[in-house]
């Protein structure tokens, strides 16, 4: 049946809008990342039937149902495993995992950096916001010390993890950082992150124009990455990861090295395919 | 004199005298003279260090318990006979070795004293101990010594070629010195084994689970390392590769079944494996997998809790959460191994209705049946059917609604890559197209779709025939005046004590459910009919299956509980039968009063 969508006229970004509406504020960024991957997978022609967009739990992991594609929406923090599973599974789907700051890298911190270091083929968008959304405006992992909020009242006391960082230390095999504001810029990421072999982090900066709107304190702080960057150099981007001024945008870093399916599988086949030639019998005649 | 089974415990110190390997050398040995065997085992936690116990039983017959008393002891050192001691029959056989301690003034049975260490020291086989003591014990008992030889050589011939001379050379040591040493005829021989038949499989429960999660189409496993389910993930990790399938060691529990439940969505039947805090951490994603309807399936080998408990223990002490763990009205499947052969089945079983009914299913196991090898006859994996999960046909593409609103509950399942019907699976409440809906009436009628599921579950498990249903043992019900209601690995010693007790003439009669969620009541009413006394024994302190079946039938119950982190023995179960049956035939069952009785193991 999936096998005739190639056959099908060529897909525009609306044919991957769903007929569910998007929950999210207005001005929110996520309606500028989710824009981005329309663009992409009609950029890619992803054929919704061999498409998987997984997400955990936020504001931003609401974004599966607004895609016409196969999704799952999973437990808070349990993306990244979820989809490895998705990906282990059928290496023949493009899998893409979503969701927020809380979501990947509080609850979910755990998963990250062992989803990194195995490099699933695997293109994971962050809508970083630097806050709680859904439960209404509580400090994040990547608010600022010091950061005011209901649940922090006199001041976050933690300092903010650095997420880019935390990827390149953990042996990320692409790690890119965009803004909400400039779609069109991060529509390329997501487009060169799908098509990467392994695990894409990108780090989407999507401001809360609700709890914690950084639109303007954000905007004239990106900025390209310096000319004649080298994103093969792991040195050079831990520099640029580290800054203290500016927010850099763009491709930090990119490798080749061999997958996690190329190290879990015999074949690149989807596992439902393989089941057919194991006797049983002949198993249990080695325990005689 | 000539007996049907011997029982015999090696007890030692972990990491110095290898009484677990010399077991498994003495297991696989015996099972290939044609005898049936039926181990138990337990060590400490720790690697180095520690006492290790090694039981086998021997029979001519099928062994369905660990037994009662030891017929035979060998103590590789004095702790060993000062842990076992009380557990070996007044005229059992004692081998411990002179070097260690003298033979124990109090002990009136017969005791050889065999030079264990020395004689490994003049070999110059530092860790040949375990087995110069199994060359004595053949030497003694009569067991063959071809097939010991012939299982040293399975055993290590490929990895380390260099142990199977030095191990040759330790068994024929020990033999030579008992035959030469010992001439008297030892208190009692094992009958000669059953020759008309092929030697039985020799499998563990764990390696039971998985050839029987294989046989029903299992190709993904993900699992975190964990006493005593660790070697479920080894043994997937072995077999899935070649044969076109993927396992997988994850950084934790909840990764391992999040995966699992990945990997089911892309349509592959998927399975975990863990003991209790893996358990407890896998929670969440259980309902994930309930409230997306998601087929997976989670062993869960028990052992003694709460928190870390006693890892190397056994406990029957999971019903509860495997029955409620969660948050929300979330219905599971859980069934209960009752023997090493039952695991086969049971994890087939479990892919069958995970598959059917589109929902988790909890496979229960403990410490004592994960580890226990056992003699098997070969399973028969077509008495399991294989199936899989609904699927959209061409009248579902177009609209098509994953949570459709049926009769049954079971809606069908697209798969990506397959199934040109994209939807969005999800834990938040949602609509027929999974679109997240709150409204009082979705909530409503999404409950029931996935309630109805599971009482339509409950009328395809109602009439189970074997191997997957009810086991019944001892007199014919009609005639039963005290019956035995058990579950799980309890099985073997229930079966042998009230199969002994039946033979002997006495009213007694068992029944054992595999399937614990939905409990079969109707078959629990029948068996329960005119009985005097209904008793449950289990191996906790609270009687959860006792509880869970009160729920149920609202019948009288007689819970006997053990929690030492020991399985109980035929002997203890016998002895609370014997209570009620000397009891006045007359005394009406209303008036029993409840006993919580206690037997500390």
């Amino acid at each position: 049946m999936a096998r005739e969508a190639k056959t099908k006229p060529k897909l525009l970004p609306k044919d991957y809008k769903s007929k569910v509406k998007p929950t999210w504020c207005p001005g929110c960024g996520d309606f500028g990342v989710l824009a981005s991957l329309y663009q992409a997978m009609a950029r890619m022609e992803l054929d919704p039937a061999r498409t998987v967009v997984v997400s955990g739990i936020g504001c931003s992991s609401r974004l599966p149902f607004f895609v016409q594609t196969y999704g799952f929406q999973t437990a808070h923090g349990r993306v990244l495993p979820v989809a490895i599973g998705v990906k282990i599974a059928n290496p023949a789907l493009t899998v893409i995992a979503v969701g927020g700051d809380g979501d990947g890298f509080s609850i979910g911190g755990n998963h990250l950096a062992h989803a990194v270091r195995r490099n699933p083929d695997i293109t994971y968008v962050v809508m970083d916001n630097e806050v709680y959304g859904l439960t209404k405006g509580q400090t994040s992992p990547t608010s600022p010390l010091g950061f005011k909020t209901k649940s922090t009242p006199y001041g976050s006391s933690d300092a903010p993890i650095n997420p880019m960082a935390w990827a390149l230390a953990s042996g990320v095999s692409f790690a890119a950082r965009g803004f909400s504001g400039d779609p069109k810029h991060l529509t390329d990421l997501i487009v060169a992150g799908v098509e990467h072999p392994g695990f894409a982090f990108i780090q989407a900066m999507s401001p809360c124009p609700t709890f914690y709107n950084t639109f303007d304190l954000w905007r004239p702080q990106i900025e390209a990455l310096p000319e004649g960057y080298d994103p093969g150099d792991r040195m050079q981007a831990l520099s640029q990861v580290f800054r203290d001024d500016g927010i850099p945008v763009g491709l930090f870093y990119r490798q080749e090295r061999p997958t996690l399916d190329s190290h879990t599988r015999v074949t690149a086949h989807p596992l439902r395919e393989e089941t057919e030639d194991f006797d049983v019998q002949a198993l249990l005649e080695m325990y005689r | 004199m000539i007996v049907d089974t011997l029982l015999v415990r090696l007890g030692g110190e972990s990491g110095i005298d290898n009484a677990i390997s010399a077991g498994d050398v003495l297991t696989l040995s015996v099972a290939r003279s044609g005898y049936h065997v039926h181990t138990f085992r337990t060590y400490p936690a720790e690697i180095k260090g520690g006492p290790v116990m090694f039981q086998l039983r021997a029979g001519v017959q099928p062994v369905p318990s660990l037994g009662d008393k030891l017929d035979v002891l060998l103590a590789f050192n004095e702790e060993a006979w000062q842990l076992h001691g009380e557990a070996l029959r007044p005229d059992g056989v004692l081998i411990f070795d002179p070097g260690e301690h003298d033979a124990p003034r109090e002990f009136g049975g017969t005791a050889y004293g065999v030079p264990l260490d020395r004689l490994s020291k003049d070999l110059n086989l530092r860790k040949g101990k375990n087995l110069i003591a199994l060359g004595a014990l053949s030497a003694l008992f009569g067991f063959d010594f071809q097939p010991i030889q012939a299982t040293v050589k399975d055993k290590f011939g490929r990895k380390r070629p260099e142990f199977v001379e030095s191990n040759r050379i330790a068994l024929m040591a020990g033999f030579e010195w008992a035959k030469e040493n010992i001439q008297d005829e030892v208190p009692f021989r094992l009958a000669a084994p059953d020759s008309t038949h092929d030697p039985e499989l020799v499998m563990s429960g764990n390696q039971a689970i998985v050839a029987g999660a294989l046989a029903a189409g299992c190709r993904y496993f993900a699992g975190y390392p964990i006493t005593p389910a660790s070697d479920i993930l080894e043994e997937m990790a072995k077999r899935l590769p070649p044969i076109g399938g993927a396992s997988f060691q994850t950084e934790d529990e909840i990764a391992a079944i999040a995966s699992v439940v990945g990997a089911s969505i892309a349509g592959v039947k998927a399975m975990t494996a863990t003991s209790g805090p893996g358990f407890s951490l896998m929670q969440e994603m259980l309902g994930l997998a309930t409230m997306a309807e998601v087929p997976v399936v989670v062993v869960n080998s028990m052992r003694a809790g709460p928190s870390t408990g006693m890892p190397t223990k056994m406990e029957q002490a999971d019903l509860n959460i495997a029955l409620y763990g969660g948050h929300g009205e979330a219905p599971r499947i859980v069934l209960a191994a009752r023997s090493v052969e039952d695991s086969f089945y049971q994890a087939m079983h479990a892919f069958y209705l995970s598959e059917t009914f589109q929902m988790p299913v909890i496979l229960l196991t403990d410490q004592s049946l994960s580890h226990r090898t056992a003699t098997l006859p070969m399973p028969d994996p077509y008495r399991v059917p294989v199936v899989e999960r609904l699927r959209p046909t061409a009248e579902d593409a177009g609209g098509y609604q994953r949570y459709r609103l049926t009769e049954s509950g079971v809606s069908p399942m697209g798969i990506p890559g397959f199934d040109a019907t994209p939807f969005t699976a999800t834990g938040l409440e949602h609509d027929e197209y999974g679109a997240p809906n709150y409204t009082p009436a979705m909530h409503s009628a999404q409950l029931d779709k996935r309630g109805h599921k599971f009482e339509r579950a409950a009328e395809v498990l109602c009439d189970l025939e074997y191997p997957l249903g009810c086991h019944a043992y001892g007199a014919p019900e009609a005639e039963a005046e005290v019956g035995v209601l058990a579950w799980g690995s309890t099985a073997g010693v229930v079966r042998e004590a009230v199969e002994e007790m039946a033979a002997e003439g006495l009213p007694v009669a068992a029944l054992v459910p595999a399937v614990i969620n939905p409990l079969p009541a109707e078959r629990i009413m029948e068996f329960a009919g005119h009985l005097r006394a209904i008793i449950v024994p289990e191996v906790n302190r609270t009687g959860q299956f006792a509880a869970w079946v009160k729920a149920n039938t609202e019948l009288h119950l007689i819970s006997l509980n053990k929690y030492g982190g020991l399985p109980f023995t035929p002997a203890e179960i016998r002895a609370k039968v014997m209570e009620f049956l000397v009891a006045k035939p007359q005394e009406p069952a209303a008036e029993l009063q409840p006993t919580e009785e206690v037997a500390h193991g």
